[in-house]
């Protein structure tokens, strides 16, 4: 005989609904382990979102778009509302786009969305690209979760350059054709990739209908499998935190799940599309009408790519003249193949980034408190370097529209842009490491003797001070808690020999870590303490002392 | 290496493992944690008309978006597409407007709900090392030690070795049939559609130009002639023979021996295609007789032989040898002697 | 033809008035064709000899310290011989003439005379050599065909205009203008005189009529605001780029530095 245990019958729909769905996918399970999972607070946490929330707004309206947009380069005559434009020969890529714009109600609102969006969604991603680096997020365990962020980086570039060459219009045909260049140039496959790329000759009747396949097929893929990725392991790592009181490397301070995160989170996927929203019911973006149809003659001033392109477009600009090599009956044209492959080095760079920083250090502990940026002065300082980097080539892109716009000879300011981009960088490393070293003496002056307050008392003995106000121990707990380094000699291994890798080791320590200030230690606090300790300055008003 | 910190957290029991710590300095000295900073009490929690007050406003903010749903249902209506350029900017900044309201109103309220009334008491919750615990990691290992003897994987070297060969070439084929994407180069690249006695037209209407059209100072924009007409190919042809025509000073022309026969009383052809990357070198400044590129800045010099003089070109642009034909009219001698556009390989 | 009829008086044979009207016709044709062959603007102004005089009075206490006391030309100014009344209209009449200062390129100025002085002046000029004439009215309406105007336009100016003639950068500080609310006067005669490093767009390469389509084209773009909403000056990517970090992306985290703050 058996006795079968019943369960409770559940009463009301909530309940039931509940216990159907619990019972067939097991989400009690799911609720009790996530649904009070702790999330840390801060507003930079969220520029990963925000490139999230806009790749959500992409496949919405890019989900519209596709029931209008024709990928085909067959050639048609425009008979559609916009006059400056009827009777010209366009493909028929362009005048379903100019359809959407001009002949659909909400169609010029989608497709701005779509591209304001498409803007918006690398910017955040770049960003926050710089928040976890400039925070150290990328040590361990997340250094293969920076190499699947650094790849949607990349794979947000390929969907934004496929998708604004799809209208095939003057400007992105254009851009179209630059690339066309670039790969006819490289060596021994340049020509054969360029003909497989367009299905012939350059424009071609292909190029279009190929990158639609892309750019709503495989990226779009791929950069959802990258999302759930990291995604995934940032449920496995659980988020980082800054250091403060109570926290530490082996917990998470912050807020659950369920409610607050829900409805702060969940509320700022509809801000953040409200602010595109509104950004696209105001402002044009890729006005393709002004264009006009692609055709390799003309040509408008001001041919720039979108902005996450425009530092390639810059080192294009910024390459030296006349520098086509020809060895062996064969062309080598440097002029193409040095910002090309130097763009190459320079990604390499960032991916691997965190793999070096490892390896310098050779700390393989887990990290999950943040550094403040001035508390890993060389790393900030490399960032500051790059950052440089990227951002003169990036503003070599318009050298045309600064020269119009400040009155300037397009020829100096490209020359000016060629020796910041050398210069630039090691200049930034220099001020910014110098920077944060003395950030990090100030924040030491603050543990040790408390703000200035700027009240000047005078003494009975008739000493000027200052009154210092102490912090609290909340406070002067985040300006000390940071991890300090030391760089490491030259030793020999087992074998006795002194490796190359060691002494490389040995040199980017010294680099990383010679120049340091350490956190401050509780002997010197007490030291500092009992120094500012007078019996005079105890007497002198309100001051709540730090008492041991 | 590895170091102690003198105290951890309650929390650090879950991480057994002590990893390395390299170069990392680890103090005993620490100034010590004081634990989570006590509760800041809001005044929606201490105050019942403030809450209610907080109440109100997410509701109004949630109303606020319903108001901008029916704005928005309405806008698509009220403000139809015409002939008219200025409706379609009117539909789309109401439309637009009215979907702002709906979302930003839900958002605003969502947050200023989470932010006013939920509990803000940080909580803190435990990690766990990523790495697996010793039992784990052992258990993990005798379960592959199991699966590599059932499957004799490391034993049988026959199996292991073709198995790798196999997975190694399956994907070439998957590779190869993309070989039809394009049609192999050939010779495309060094021909374009000028020819001997091919006559020099005006872009686009392809109406000739005769050599008395061209005036100093003029630039003209040139296909050749038939170009206009063409269905098939048309900018294919176009992206290689679009040219150039401008008239110069015979004086101011610095010719080369070689090419002095290319030139007609002072009229010169040159390529419109970049020898950089292709685009159009459109702008011609009359004065300084300088050709420019709008996309990357490359200069070239008609007086030479539109020699690179600035920006990052390599090679001058190719000149297209003209003369007159009985009637007047400009034609070409033959077509470019080298290829048009950026440089490549086979080049 | 017989003696009789001959011997009534009439020595003009019966064809002779239909071979001078021929002639006479041939004649004006001809020579009008002939005369506007040089590929200059269409209708010549005619100006009386006072206009000149007056034009010249104008010139040599304006002009002549630049251009030449006879026109030929100084180190400082070009010669002006066969610039056409085209030239001063546009030159004087946008405030670039008279050219103060150096630099790369003479910018547009206030005004600095009267119509009727430009027009005396420009008068003056016309009657040095034939050249390109003041343009006739018809021309400068906006009743063209505005797409093959756009389409010539992209072909022949967007390149240093842009587009839609936001304006662009030539090499060594010059530039070309922006082109909204420029009078369709003014951008036919530049069309047509090719001032500084503008090249010039004679008749044979754009006639007339292309030019007023072009003119069309551009009253089209400056009275029809963009569809999309607010233009950004139309600058393109740029100006997108820009706007979407400095507002879009900096509003966004504005907004994010509220949602993370403690409320008080």
């Amino acid at each position: 005989m058996t006795t079968a245990v019943t369960e409770k019958k559940p009463e009301g729909a909530l309940a039931s609904t509940a216990n159907y769905l619990d019972e067939r996918l097991g989400v009690g399970g799911i609720l009790k382990n996530f649904g009070r999972k702790v999330f840390p607070d801060h507003w930079s946490f969220m520029l990963g979102e925000v490139a999230l929330y806009s790749f959500v707004i992409l496949l919405i309206s890019g989900t519209f778009l596709t029931f209008f947009y024709q990928p085909a380069m067959t050639e048609i005559i425009y008979d559609g509302s916009y006059v400056p434009l009827k009777g010209a020969q366009m493909s028929i890529a362009y005048a379903s786009s100019l359809d959407i714009s001009f002949e659909i109600r909400g169609g010029m609102l989608m497709r701005q969305v779509h591209h304001w969006s498409a803007l918006l969604f690398v910017a955040a991603a770049g960003l926050h690209m710089l928040r976890v680096f400039f925070t150290g997020a990328f040590r361990k365990p997340r250094e293969i979760n920076w190499v699947v962020g650094f790849m949607l980086f990349i794979l947000g570039m390929a969907a934004g350059f496929t998708g604004y060459s799809l209208p095939d219009d003057l400007l992105s045909g254009n851009g179209l054709r630059i690339i066309d260049g670039m790969i006819k140039g490289i060596p021994v496959i340049g020509t054969s990739i360029s003909s497989g790329l367009f299905g012939g000759e350059f424009p071609g009747t292909e190029i279009v209908a190929r990158l639609y396949g892309l750019h709503i097929l495989l990226v779009p893929a791929l950069i959802l499998i990258f999302i759930a990725i990291h995604l995934f392991m940032v449920v496995i790592h659980k988020h980082t935190h800054y250091s403060g009181p109570g926290r530490t490397d082996e917990n998470v301070v912050g807020y659950p799940l369920m409610p607050v995160y829900v409805a702060k989170a969940g509320g700022f996927f509809f801000i953040v599309f409200g602010v595109v929203m509104l950004i696209s019911a105001t402002f044009t973006i890729n006005p393709i009408w002004n264009y006009g149809p692609y055709d390799p003659s003309p040509v408008s001033a001001g041919t720039q790519p979108d902005w996450y392109i425009g530092w390639l477009d810059g080192a294009l600009r910024l390459a030296p003249s006349n520098l086509d090599i020809i060895l062996f009956g064969h062309t080598y044209p440097f002029g193409v193949l040095i910002p090309l492959v130097g763009s190459l080095v320079f990604l390499a760079l960032v991916a691997v980034y965190p793999f070096i920083e490892a390896w310098v250090t050779a700390d393989k502990r887990e990290h999950h408190v943040l550094d403040r940026p001035r508390n890993a002065p060389t790393r900030t300082a490399i960032g500051a370097a790059g950052v440089t980097f990227y951002g003169v080539l990036w503003a070599a892109a318009s050298t045309d529209l600064i020269a119009t716009f400040f009155q300037l000879s397009l020829n100096q300011v490209l020359v000016s842009m060629q020796v910041i981009l050398l210069v630039g960088p090691i200049v930034a490393y220099i001020v910014t490491k110098r920077t944060c070293l003395s950030l990090q003496q100030k924040d030491r002056e603050i543990v040790l003797h408390g703000r200035e307050t700027g009240r000047i008392v005078r003494l009975p003995h008739g000493e000027y001070i200052e009154v210092h106000e102490p912090l609290d121990k909340y406070e002067m707990y985040k300006l000390v808690d940071f991890k300090d380094y030391r760089p490491t000699i030259v030793r020999p291994n087992e074998k006795g020999k002194i490796t190359v890798g060691t002494r490389i080791r040995s040199a980017l320590s010294k680099i990383y870590f010679e120049d340091r200030i350490s956190p401050v230690s509780q002997t010197e606090l007490s030291q500092a303490q009992a120094h500012d300790h007078s019996p005079a300055v105890t007497s002198v008003g309100n001051q709540e002392q730090l008492t041991k | 290496m590895a170091g102690k910190d003198l105290e951890r957290s309650k929390e650090a029991e879950g991480f057994e493992h002590e990893f390395e710590s390299g170069l990392a300095v680890i103090s005993q000295d620490k100034i010590s944690d004081p634990g989570l900073a006590p509760h800041r009490v809001r005044m929606t929690d201490k105050s019942p008309k403030h809450a209610k007050n907080a109440e109100r406003q997410v509701a109004v903010l949630f109303l606020l978006s319903v108001v901008g749903s029916f704005f928005a249902l309405w806008a698509y209506v009220a403000f139809p597409i015409t002939e008219d350029l200025s409706t379609v900017r009117a539909n789309n900044l109401w439309l637009g407007l009215g979907m702002t309201l709906s979302l930003l109103g839900i958002g605003i309220g969502a947050v200023h709900w989470a932010k006013t009334l939920m509990p803000d008491f940080e909580v803190s919750e435990a990690r766990h090392q990523t790495r697996g615990s010793e039992d784990v990691r052992a258990a993990a290992v005798e379960i592959v030690k199991l699966a590599d003897q059932e499957s004799g994987f490391s034993r049988r070297k026959l199996i292991r070795r073709t198995m790798y060969g196999a997975l190694a070439l399956f994907p070439l084929p998957a590779l190869v049939v993309f070989g039809d994407l394009g049609p192999v180069v050939g010779d495309s690249l060094r021909h374009t559609m000028w020819k001997k006695g091919t006559r020099l037209t005006k872009d686009p209407t392809g109406i000739p130009i005769k050599a008395s059209d061209v005036t100093l100072g003029s630039v003209f924009h040139v296909i050749p002639e038939g170009l206009a007409e063409m269905h098939e190919h048309k900018l294919e042809e176009k992206a290689k023979a679009a040219v150039l025509l401008v008239r110069l000073n015979q004086e101011d022309l610095k010719e080369d021996e070689s090419k002095k026969g290319w030139s007609y009383d002072g009229i010169v052809a040159y390529s419109k295609i970049c020898t950089h990357v292709g685009c159009p070198v459109a702008l011609y400044e009359q004065h300084t007789h300088h050709l420019l590129c709008p996309c990357h800045q490359s200069t070239f010099d008609v007086t030479e032989h539109c020699k690179v003089v600035f920006g990052p070109a390599s090679r001058p642009l190719p000149q297209l040898p003209i003369s007159v034909d009985a009637e007047g009219y400009l034609i070409a001698q033959s077509d470019f002697l080298e290829p048009v556009g950026p440089s490549f390989w086979e080049r | 033809m017989s003696l009789r009829r001959r011997l009534n008086g009439s020595r003009r044979s019966p064809l002779a008035a239909t071979i001078v009207i021929a002639a006479g016709l041939l004649f004006s044709g001809g020579g009008f064709a002939v005369a506007t062959s040089v590929v200059e603007s269409n209708v010549a102004t005619a100006y009386t000899a006072d206009q000149i005089a007056e034009g010249k009075k104008l010139f040599l206490s304006n002009c002549a310290s630049c251009h030449g006391l006879n026109s030929e030309g100084t180190k400082a100014g070009p010669s002006l011989i066969g610039v056409g009344a085209a030239s001063v209209d546009f030159q004087v009449g946008s405030g670039r003439m008279p050219g103060q200062g150096s630099g790369p390129q003479l910018p547009k100025k206030t005004v600095q005379f009267t119509e009727a002085q430009i027009e005396l002046m420009a008068a003056y000029v016309a009657s040095l050599a034939p050249g390109p004439a003041i343009p006739d009215d018809k021309y400068l309406e906006a009743t063209g065909d505005a797409a093959h105007g756009g389409e010539l336009f992209r072909i022949n100016c967007a390149m240093c205009h842009n587009a839609v003639g936001a304006g662009g950068a030539l090499t060594e500080g010059k530039y070309a203008p922006v082109l909204k609310g420029v009078s369709a006067k003014h951008i036919y005669e530049a069309m047509v005189t090719g001032p500084q490093n503008m090249p010039v767009f004679n008749d044979s390469n754009l006639t007339p009529t292309d030019k007023q389509d072009i003119i069309t084209y551009l009253a089209y773009m400056d009275e029809n605001e963009s569809a999309g909403g607010y233009a950004l000056a139309s600058l393109g990517p740029v100006a997108e780029g820009l706007f979407i970090w400095i507002f879009g992306l900096g509003g966004i985290i504005a907004i994010t530095v509220w949602l993370a703050a403690k409320s008080n």
